[in-house]
């Protein structure tokens, strides 16, 4: 029997049943955000079935280049995260720190990259709305499209904002030493949120921005 | 359970590996493979949340318990996918 520990709440028996009860409650809340986005999915699946050339012809309209190194950059913010929760595992306090802030940078990194994609959808008349235009018969699909794209993204982005936010206040606690080899339960769980997030535009990858690349 | 620490090592391969897929998913993009384009992209797709689950979020040394769940949210979202689908592709007059 372990002597108690101050980060032990009184209904668990120990740190590790508080572990695990923890990892299940977030994995919980995981499978709704599943259902959450996975009703925008859902939408652009059938919307997608039931105009598949207009939405291939809008998809060109978006940049590769900038959503394939996003791809890359979060899954290198993966990485970064994941190294962060094997520092806590270990008891390495700088190590943890230092992955922590460089998992918020390379979140902002993507943002930053999201934001000059958006601008130039603006730019361009791409945003649904009483200024979009888009030469063709496929417009109002294509209007489709963008707002899906929107709608999808957008979601995404919010969802990388809160966990910048949340990385941020475990890199804060694990610089002050709040985080040790018996109890560092909030950097595992805000590491399996970082990584749902990815799991998502692992997703919204190839079908917002490939499915328009063949000729 | 105690806790399983997985090597830093292991983290690298993975995160390779998913290099590559994004890589290998862009590349077959580009070629004509008709209706099957939207298959390779998915189950790709597929491969790679399913190695960012096993490894980085650990569900592969998680408990029971916690797998069972996370297979019951995949298992609920195709409930929704496959049974929407069957109604709007069963109605030629939508997709046509």
């Amino acid at each position: 029997m372990s002597q108690a520990h101050s980060a032990l709440a009184e209904q668990f028996r120990d740190l590790e049943q508080q572990r695990e009860a923890s990892s299940l409650g977030m994995w919980v809340f995981l499978v709704t955000e599943i259902m959450f986005f996975g009703g925008l999915f859902m939408v652009y699946t059938v919307a997608r079935a039931m105009h598949p050339a207009g939405f291939a012809q809008a998809s060109r309209h978006l940049d590769v280049t900038l959503g394939g190194t996003n791809t890359a950059v979060l899954i290198s913010s993966s990485l970064t995260m994941a190294l962060a929760v094997y520092a806590s595992q270990v008891g390495r306090r700088r190590m943890l720190a230092g992955f922590l802030a460089l998992t918020i940078a390379l979140g902002c990194v993507f943002l930053v990259i999201k934001a000059i994609e958006y601008a130039d959808k603006f730019h361009h008349h791409l945003v649904p709305g009483s200024a979009f235009s888009f030469a063709g018969p496929e417009a109002r699909p294509a209007e489709l499209f963008f707002s899906l794209y929107f709608a999808m993204t957008g979601l995404h982005a919010l969802h990388m904002v809160i966990g910048v936010g949340v990385v941020l206040v475990v890199l804060v606690k694990a610089w002050r030493g709040r985080y040790t080899i018996e109890y560092h339960t909030p950097v595992e769980i805000s590491g399996l949120y970082w990584h749902f997030v990815d799991i998502i535009w692992i997703f919204l990858f190839p079908l917002l921005y490939l499915i328009g690349l063949k000729r | 359970m105690p806790e399983h620490i997985v090597p830093p090592k292991i983290y690298l391969v993975i995160c390779g590996i998913l290099l590559v897929l994004t890589f290998v998913t862009w590349g077959v993009a580009l070629i004509d493979l008709g209706p099957w384009n939207i298959v390779v992209a998915l189950s790709i797709a597929f491969c790679k949340a399913t190695l960012v689950a096993l490894f980085f979020m650990h569900v592969r040394y998680s408990p029971r318990r916690t797998q069972l769940v996370v297979v019951a949210g995949i298992f609920w979202l195709g409930i929704m996918i496959l049974l929407t689908m069957s109604d709007y592709l069963t109605r030629p007059w939508l997709t046509s």
